[in-house]
C-alpha cells in the first residue's frame, strides 16, 4: 500500500481518522434483526417441541405420574326433571346429580352454573344457590375425593315448559373447578428412579442396547463397506443395484418389520420351511421369540442370544444402504493415480485394498460409527414391532415405551428418558472431542 | 509355491460356485413353483469343479469359440451322472419345464462364472498378484448373489404373500408362485378388501396429505432460517449452525412422554394438528442444515447484484436463490417427505381414533390374530409402493438428499 493511497482511504473516512470503525454499526445491527427474525419460527418450535420436552422429561422423571392422571379431575354433572307435569301449575323439581371423577383427589372453588328450563318458576332453592332471572349458580365449594350429591330445585311450571320437548336439555350445565394437576403440582419422589435401577432388568437392559448398538452399527459399515466395493467399478446394471441396496432403507419400517416377522415366523414362515424341508434342521426356530439357545464349545456351555442376534441383523440390513451410500461417494472421490502408482509398485489388490483404500476410508468410516453408533441407540421402531422388546431383546428406548405406557407409570418412562438422555449427550461429548474434523459433517 | 495351484484354485472356485449355484437355483425353484427342490450340493459343486477344470485346460490349449458351450456340457454331464439325473432331488417328470429351465439357468450362471473367474489363470504357478486378484472376484460374485438376495427376497415375499390366500398359505408355506387362472379379482382380493372394508383408501389419503404438508411446513421454516444462517451476519451465527445437528440427535423417544403428557391434556394427542407440530419440529432441523449447505455454495454475487437493483430481501430470496436452489429444495422435499411417510412412533402413540390413522397406524391394527397375515403384507405393499416409486422416479434427488441428511435415521 502506497502512501498516496493511505491518503485517499484518510480522506474517504475523515472523522475515523485511520482506524477501523468499532462496536456494530446500524446496518450490522439490522441484518441481525433480520436474521433473527427469520430464524424466529425454527426456533420457537424447536424450543417447543424438542428442547422443552427434553427439559419436560427430568420433571416428569420425578413425580408420581400413572398414565390415568392425565385426566384433570372433573366433577360429573347430569341434570334432570323430576315429577311429571301435565298442566300449567304443576309442581317438578329439577335435579342435579353431581360427582367427582376421580377417588381421591380433591377439587376446589367447584362452581355450577346453569340456564333454567323456560317456564319454570323456582320455589325452593338450596342455600348454596342462587338464581337471577333464569341462571343458576351454585357455589358448591370444595369437595373431597369419591364425593357425590344431589342438588333438588322446586318449582312449578306453566304451559311454555310443557310445550318444550325435553326440558333441561336445552342448556347444558357447566362446572368449573380447580383440583392440583399432578404434572404441574409440587410433590416430588425419588421413586420412579428407585424402581428403575433397582429392578433386575435394568442392567439386562442396558448389557442388550449395549450389544445391539455396538454390533448393530458394525454390522450395518462392514456390510456398507462390502457393497460399495461391489459397487464401485462400472458394469452395466449398476445404478440397478445400486437402487435395489438402497430399498430397505426407503421402505418404511413398519413393512419391512413385519415383513421380516412373517418371513421368519416359526410355523408357517417361509425361512423355516425351507430350513425344515430341505433338512438342515429338525423344528423350526423360533428366530424372534426364542431368547436363548444352548451350545457347549469344547465341553463349556455357552448360549446364543438368537432374538437379539436376529434383530441386531435386521437392524445391519436395514441401514447398511446407508454407510454404502457414503462410502461410495468418498471412494468415488479418491485420485486414482495412487492406485497406478501402488499397481507399478507391484502392490498386489488385497495390499491395495487394505493399505491405500482402507487408510483413504478411515475418516468417514469413523463419522459414520459415530453418527450410526447414537442413532442405533436411540432406534426404537424396529424392535418394537420385530418383537416388541421380548425374548432378551430389550433396550432401554423400549424400556422407556415399556414402563411408561404398558405399565402405565409415566414417571418411571420418563426417568428411563432421562438415563437415555444422559448417556447420549455423553456418548455426544466422546464424538464431538474425537471426530475427525475434515470429513466435515 | 505349488506347480498346480492354478489348477487348485480352479477347483475351489469352481466347486464354490457349483454348491452356490445349486442351492441358489435350487432354492429358486422351490420358491417359484411350490415343490419341494432339495438341491444337490455335492453334485453341483463336483459339476462346477469338473467344468472349471475344463476351462482352464481349454484356455490355455488354443482358444476356441466353444468354449463356453463345451463348458456348460461338461457341467450339464458330471451334475446329471453324480445327481442320477435328479439335481433337484425330483424326478425329471415332475414339473419338467421349470426343472429344465432351472437347469439350465445354473449351467448358464456356472459357466458365466467361472469363466470370469477364472479368466487369464494358467495351470500352472501363479503369482500373488494374479492369485489375489481371482479371490477378489470370486468375492465380489458372491458378493453380488448375496447382496441381491438378502435384500430382494423380503421384498419378494411381501408382494407373493399379498397375493396368497389364506388357504394357500396354510397348505404350502414355500409356494410363492402366483396363481393366475383364480383371475385377476381373486387374485388381488386382500387388496379389495383393504380398501373396500379397512379403510384403507383413507388412510392413504390422510398419510399423503400428512406427508405433504410436512414438507409444506418444513420449508416454509426452514428456508429462511437456512438463508439467515448462510447469508447473514448475526452474534451467535456458528453456534448455532453447529448446535443444529446435536437437536437432531435427540431420539423421538425421549420426547414422547412428555409430548404425549402435554397434547393430552391440550387435547391435540388425538388430531392431525397434534401430527402436523411434531413433524415439521422433527424434521426442521435437517431441512435447515442441508439448505445452508446448498445455500453457502451459491455465488453471493448474484444476489447482491439483486441487492443493488432494488429487491428487497424477500424479493431476493423468492426470485434468486430459490430458483438457483431447486436441485436442493427437491432433495429436502423428497427426504421430508419419506421421514414423514414412514414415521411410526408418533403416529402410533397419538392416533387413536380410525377416522385419521396414517397408514404406518392402520397397519400396526391390522396386526392382530383376526387378520390374515396376507392382508398385512398387503398393507406393506400399499405402504411402501408410494416411496419406492418416488423414489426411483426421483432416485438422484433422493440419494442427494440421503447424503446430506442421512446422519438421521
Amino acid at each position: 500500500m502506497t502512501a498516496a493511497d493511505t491518503h485517499t482511504e484518510d480522506l474517504a473516512r475523515p472523522n475515523t481518522a485511520s482506524q477501523p470503525p468499532k462496536g456494530v454499526g446500524p446496518m450490522e445491527r439490522r441484518e441481525a434483526r433480520l436474521a433473527y427474525l427469520m430464524l424466529a419460527p425454527t426456533f420457537l418450535i424447536v424450543l417447543g417441541i424438542v428442547m422443552g420436552p427434553l427439559l419436560a422429561n427430568f420433571w416428569i422423571s420425578v413425580k408420581p405420574v400413572k398414565l390415568g392422571d392425565l385426566r384433570p379431575p372433573t366433577v360429573l354433572v347430569n341434570e334432570r326433571v323430576r315429577g311429571s307435569a301435565e298442566a300449567p301449575g304443576d309442581p317438578v323439581t329439577l335435579e342435579y346429580r353431581l360427582r367427582n371423577s376421580t377417588q381421591d383427589k380433591e377439587i376446589r372453588d367447584v362452581i355450577l352454573t346453569d340456564t333454567l328450563p323456560a317456564g319454570f318458576t323456582p320455589e325452593t332453592v338450596p342455600e348454596l344457590c342462587s338464581i337471577s332471572g333464569r341462571e343458576l349458580t351454585c357455589g358448591i365449594g370444595t369437595i373431597p375425593g369419591q364425593w357425590r350429591d344431589r342438588l333438588r330445585i322446586e318449582g312449578t311450571v306453566n304451559s311454555e315448559f310443557l310445550a318444550l320437548n325435553r326440558p333441561g336439555r336445552e342448556s347444558e350445565p357447566v362446572i368449573a373447578g380447580d383440583a392440583d394437576n399432578v404434572l404441574t403440582s409440587l410433590d416430588f419422589t425419588l421413586e420412579n428412579f428407585i424402581e428403575v435401577f433397582d429392578g433386575a432388568e435394568f442392567w439386562s437392559v442396558l448389557r442388550v442396547t449395549f450389544y445391539y448398538t455396538v454390533f448393530g452399527t458394525g454390522g450395518a459399515l462392514v456390510l456398507g463397506l462390502f457393497a460399495a466395493q461391489l459397487l464401485h467399478t462400472a458394469f452395466r446394471g449398476r445404478s440397478v443395484l445400486r437402487g435395489l441396496f438402497l430399498f430397505p432403507y426407503v421402505s418404511p419400517v413398519i413393512a419391512v418389520a413385519f415383513t421380516w416377522v412373517i418371513l421368519f415366523d416359526p410355523f408357517s414362515g417361509t425361512v423355516n420351511a425351507l430350513l425344515t424341508k430341505m433338512g438342515v434342521v429338525e423344528t423350526p426356530i423360533n428366530f424372534f421369540g426364542e431368547r436363548a439357545i444352548s451350545y457347549s464349545l469344547f465341553g463349556i456351555p455357552m448360549e446364543f442370544p438368537l432374538a437379539l442376534t436376529t434383530v441386531i441383523a435386521f437392524e445391519a440390513w436395514r441401514y447398511f444402504p446407508l454407510s454404502f451410500l457414503f462410502i461410495l461417494a468418498r471412494m468415488q472421490s479418491i485420485n486414482t493415480d495412487m492406485y497406478e502408482a501402488a499397481e507399478m509398485d507391484g502392490a498386489t489388490p488385497l495390499q491395495q485394498f487394505w493399505y491405500l483404500s482402507l487408510p483413504q476410508l478411515a475418516g468417514i468410516l469413523s463419522v459414520l460409527f459415530l453418527l450410526r453408533f447414537i442413532w442405533t441407540f436411540n432406534k426404537f421402531d424396529d424392535i418394537f414391532l420385530l418383537t416388541g422388546g421380548n425374548a432378551g431383546t430389550r433396550t432401554l428406548t423400549v424400556d422407556v415405551y415399556e414402563q411408561g405406557f404398558a405399565l402405565s407409570n409415566l414417571g418411571a418412562g420418563a426417568a428411563v428418558a432421562v438415563v437415555v438422555f444422559v448417556l447420549l449427550v455423553t456418548f455426544a461429548m466422546i464424538f464431538l472431542h474425537f471426530s475427525p474434523k475434515e470429513e466435515g459433517l | 509355491m505349488s506347480a498346480l495351484s492354478g489348477l487348485l484354485l480352479a477347483v475351489a472356485s469352481g466347486a464354490l460356485w457349483g454348491a452356490i449355484g445349486m442351492i441358489v437355483t435350487g432354492v429358486t425353484l422351490t420358491l417359484v413353483t411350490g415343490a419341494v427342490a432339495i438341491p444337490q450340493i455335492g453334485a453341483g459343486a463336483l459339476a462346477g469343479m469338473a467344468q472349471a477344470v475344463f476351462l482352464i485346460w481349454r484356455q490355455n490349449g488354443r482358444a476356441g469359440t466353444h468354449v463356453p458351450v463345451l463348458g456348460a456340457l461338461v457341467g450339464f454331464v458330471v451334475l446329471l451322472a453324480v445327481s442320477f439325473a435328479a439335481p433337484f432331488s425330483l424326478p425329471m417328470s415332475v414339473i419338467t419345464g421349470w426343472q429344465i429351465l432351472a437347469l439350465a439357468a445354473f449351467l448358464g450362471a456356472l459357466t458365466f462364472a467361472n469363466q470370469v473367474c477364472l479368466s487369464d489363470v494358467p495351470m500352472g504357478p501363479m503369482t500373488r498378484y494374479h492369485r489375489e486378484l481371482v479371490y477378489i472376484r470370486l468375492a465380489k460374485g458372491i458378493g453380488f448373489v448375496l447382496f441381491s438376495i438378502m435384500v430382494a427376497l423380503p421384498f419378494y415375499v411381501m408382494v407373493m404373500t399379498s397375493l396368497k390366500s389364506q388357504q394357500a398359505l396354510l397348505a404350502n408355506p414355500l409356494d410363492l408362485s402366483i396363481d393366475l387362472s383364480q383371475g385377476i379379482g381373486s387374485l388381488f382380493r386382500s387388496y379389495v378388501e383393504l380398501f373396500t372394508q379397512y379403510n384403507f383408501g383413507r388412510y392413504l389419503l390422510v398419510s399423503a396429505f400428512v406427508s405433504v404438508s410436512t414438507v409444506i411446513l418444513t420449508l416454509l421454516f426452514s428456508v429462511p432460517g437456512a438463508y439467515a444462517v448462510s447469508r447473514l451476519r448475526f452474534p451467535g451465527r456458528a453456534t448455532l449452525s453447529r448446535s443444529v445437528l446435536l437437536i437432531y440427535m435427540v431420539p423421538a423417544i425421549v420426547l414422547v412422554i412428555p409430548l404425549y403428557a402435554v397434547f393430552s391434556q391440550l387435547g391435540l394427542r388425538d388430531s392431525l394438528v397434534g401430527l402436523l407440530i411434531v413433524y415439521p419440529a422433527t424434521t426442521i432441523p435437517v431441512a435447515l442444515y442441508m439448505l445452508q449447505g446448498y445455500f453457502r455454495g451459491l455465488p453471493s454475487e448474484l444476489e447482491e447484484a439483486g441487492l443493488m437493483d432494488g429487491l428487497t430481501r424477500l424479493g431476493v430470496i423468492l426470485k434468486i436463490t430459490l430458483p438457483l436452489s431447486l436441485p436442493a429444495l427437491a432433495s429436502v422435499s423428497l427426504y421430508v417427505f419419506m421421514i414423514a411417510w414412514n414415521e411410526f412412533l408418533f403416529a402410533f402413540m397419538f392416533l387413536d381414533n380410525p377416522d385419521i390413522f396414517t397408514l404406518s397406524r392402520g397397519i400396526v391394527s391390522l396386526n392382530s390374530s383376526e387378520v390374515p397375515r396376507q392382508h398385512l403384507m398387503a398393507g406393506a405393499v400399499i405402504a411402501t409402493v408410494p416411496v419406492l416409486v418416488i423414489f426411483l422416479w426421483f432416485e438422484r434427488f433422493l440419494v442427494q438428499g440421503l447424503t446430506a441428511g442421512s446422519v438421521k435415521g
